[in-house]
């Protein structure tokens, strides 16, 4: 291809300038494509790190926090932290280690009402409602309470005691002779404050608080529960099962 | 052109010290303030400033919110709730009014280094540089936004080197201050101005606010000009000088409008000959010749001192 075959002669500048919009346009379009992988990723947080009260999922709270630390400045316990590069969570975002400082559910909740971006749903007003993790007994081989004796101190600590966490009572099949009152954590309660795991006698946690996503998931729609719908509709939603005529062999007797 | 190794020597010699060095003396106590008002909280338990750069609420009452932070949420698609719209509102009207790049020159924290790592550059001779076309950063602009819509985050505050070193200083995560350590040798060893001159996303943002900013570096006084080039070897975007410099020929307007430029004052410091003054976009008269009424060095620095306080501060 010469520049004969057209009768326009070429600028030279034209070139070059198309030329540097290729190369930084490409340029750009490589920081931008590492970029957005880095912010995709940036989802995955350690399951040890929680966000505080009234927190977006996390896809949607890396979109609107704006790393400006006002939570972690009105949190009244230093439950908060902002994340430096080494902490795990995106970089600049606040977030709580429960085993080292747990959220103390402060009825104001100062963290919410600091948040400039809406990051902490403004919408949360009572505590009690709040989901920033939910525990869960993650070693049911070292829970002191399963091996059959009486630790309850992640029951007696929970600031929701016997509502989000409660003592279900079963017969000891070792012994056979005591029994086992074990922990259960009712999600529906749960905060994820993480006082049990905080308290927990253990040198590692046997209950540890997990992220929402990871650990208190919704049913899925179409498995519905027959009890509660049945409750909702005031009687049986299905016909009575049909009764059918007893076939037996001839002659023969039951 | 050779870029003068002492380039304020004349200056300091025909104007005296603190005319020399005036808009370096009051950028610096800039930075300091804006930091002091962030760390009396934390250091004395007097809290004026709460939060970072990136958001803050000053005495209870003024939300300041970064407006390319809030641009980059915009673009991830949260629709903010809370006072962070108000706050990016206030900065960006404070910025049209002073000058858009002057939060490069007297608010960013990373400015001393870079400030440090061009004087160095000059002091060490060190005249090796990459060639990065300037408008790079106006690219980064646009792969940030991409990437925030993309991923669905605020993408720069990701990695944002000059956030990370403001969260350094306020709340002592001091992992963020190395991206600070990378760009000053970036800008000694690799490219002169290499970070803020070519690089830096959140700067290329404030230059588009800058290219309508009011306040503005004039150069009225461009008939005294010697040609001595010291403004070209201190200033930090030398490529924003010469079209207001030089535009004498072709009745270009004295103001630099570029929004490249930071109005660090350096130019007004280092100019013997005082070209360059502080002035407001639109104010396009140039001074006559001052040869004829030119008064001995030590008399100006005493008469136009004050005569610059009153008519070009805002």
């Amino acid at each position: 291809m010469s520049d004969s075959s057209s009768g326009i002669p070429r600028d030279p500048r034209r070139r070059k300038a198309l030329q540097d919009m290729t190369r930084f346009g490409g340029g750009a379009a490589v920081a931008a494509t590492m970029l957005t992988a880095f912010g995709v990723s940036s989802r995955a947080r350690p399951a040890q790190t929680l966000r505080p009260p009234g927190a977006l999922p996390e896809k949607d709270f890396l979109a609107a926090c704006v790393r400006c630390g006002l939570c972690v400045r009105d949190c009244p316990y230093d439950t908060l932290r902002l994340a430096d590069w080494a902490d795990g969570p995106a970089v600049g975002t606040p977030f709580y280690v429960a085993r080292n400082v747990p959220c103390e559910m402060c009825d104001t909740i100062p963290c919410v009402k600091a948040c400039p971006t809406g990051a902490l749903e403004h919408a949360l007003t009572d505590i009690a409602k709040a989901k920033m993790g939910v525990a869960v007994i993650t070693s049911r081989e070292t829970c002191l309470n399963l091996q059959g004796l009486r630790c309850d101190v992640c029951y007696r600590v929970c600031p929701a005691i016997d509502k989000a966490i409660t003592l279900e009572v079963s017969h000891n099949a070792r012994t056979t002779k005591h029994a086992i009152f074990e922990p259960v954590v009712h999600a529906e309660y749960c905060t994820g404050c993480g006082k049990c795991e905080k308290s927990c006698v253990l040198t590692d946690s046997a209950i540890k608080v997990l992220p929402i996503e990871v650990a208190a998931l919704k049913q899925d729609e179409h498995y519905k529960r027959g009890w509660e719908e049945k409750t909702k509709a005031g009687g049986a939603l299905v016909d009575a099962p049909l009764k059918l005529p007893v076939r037996r062999p001839e002659g023969g007797t039951p | 052109m050779t870029a003068n190794v002492r380039p304020y020597v004349e200056a300091r010699a025909q104007k005296g010290l603190w005319a020399a060095s005036r808009f370096l003396v009051l950028r610096r106590a800039s930075q300091l303030f804006f930091l002091a008002l962030f760390l009396s909280g934390p250091l004395l338990g007097v809290w004026i400033a709460k939060g970072t750069l990136a958001s803050s609420m000053t005495l209870g009452t003024l939300p300041l919110t970064d407006p390319f932070v809030f641009l980059q949420s915009l673009a991830a698609r949260h629709w903010p709730e809370g006072l962070s719209a108000i706050g990016a509102a206030i900065v960006l009207a404070a910025y049209l009014l002073f000058g858009g790049r002057t939060y490069c020159s007297w608010v960013c924290p990373i400015n001393p280094a870079t400030d440090l790592a061009a004087w160095l550059r000059r002091r060490l001779g060190i005249t090796f540089t990459a060639k990065i076309r300037t408008d790079l950063r106006l690219y980064f602009v646009g792969a940030v936004l991409a990437a925030s819509v993309l991923s669905g985050s605020i993408a720069w505050e990701l990695i944002n080197p000059v956030t990370a070193l403001h969260r350094a200083l306020v709340f002592g995560l001091w992992f963020g201050a190395g991206g600070t350590a990378a760009i000053f040798v970036f800008d000694l060893l690799v490219a002169k101005h290499g970070w803020c001159g070519h690089l830096c996303p959140v700067g290329a943002f404030y230059g588009q606010i800058g290219k309508v900013a009011l306040l503005r570096v004039t150069a009225d006084n461009r008939a005294a000009c010697n040609d001595c080039m010291d403004c070209f070897a201190v200033c930090p975007e030398p490529h924003v000088i010469s079209p207001a410099l030089r535009g004498e020929r072709s009745g270009a307007t004295p103001v630099i409008t570029a929004g490249d430029c930071t109005v660090c004052g350096a130019c007004i410091d280092v100019c013997s000959k005082q070209v360059f003054h502080l002035g407001l976009r639109g104010r396009n008269a140039a001074r006559p010749d001052p040869s004829m009424t030119a008064p001995s060095p030590a008399a100006r620095v005493v008469s136009s001192q004050p005569a610059v306080l009153e008519r070009d501060l805002p």
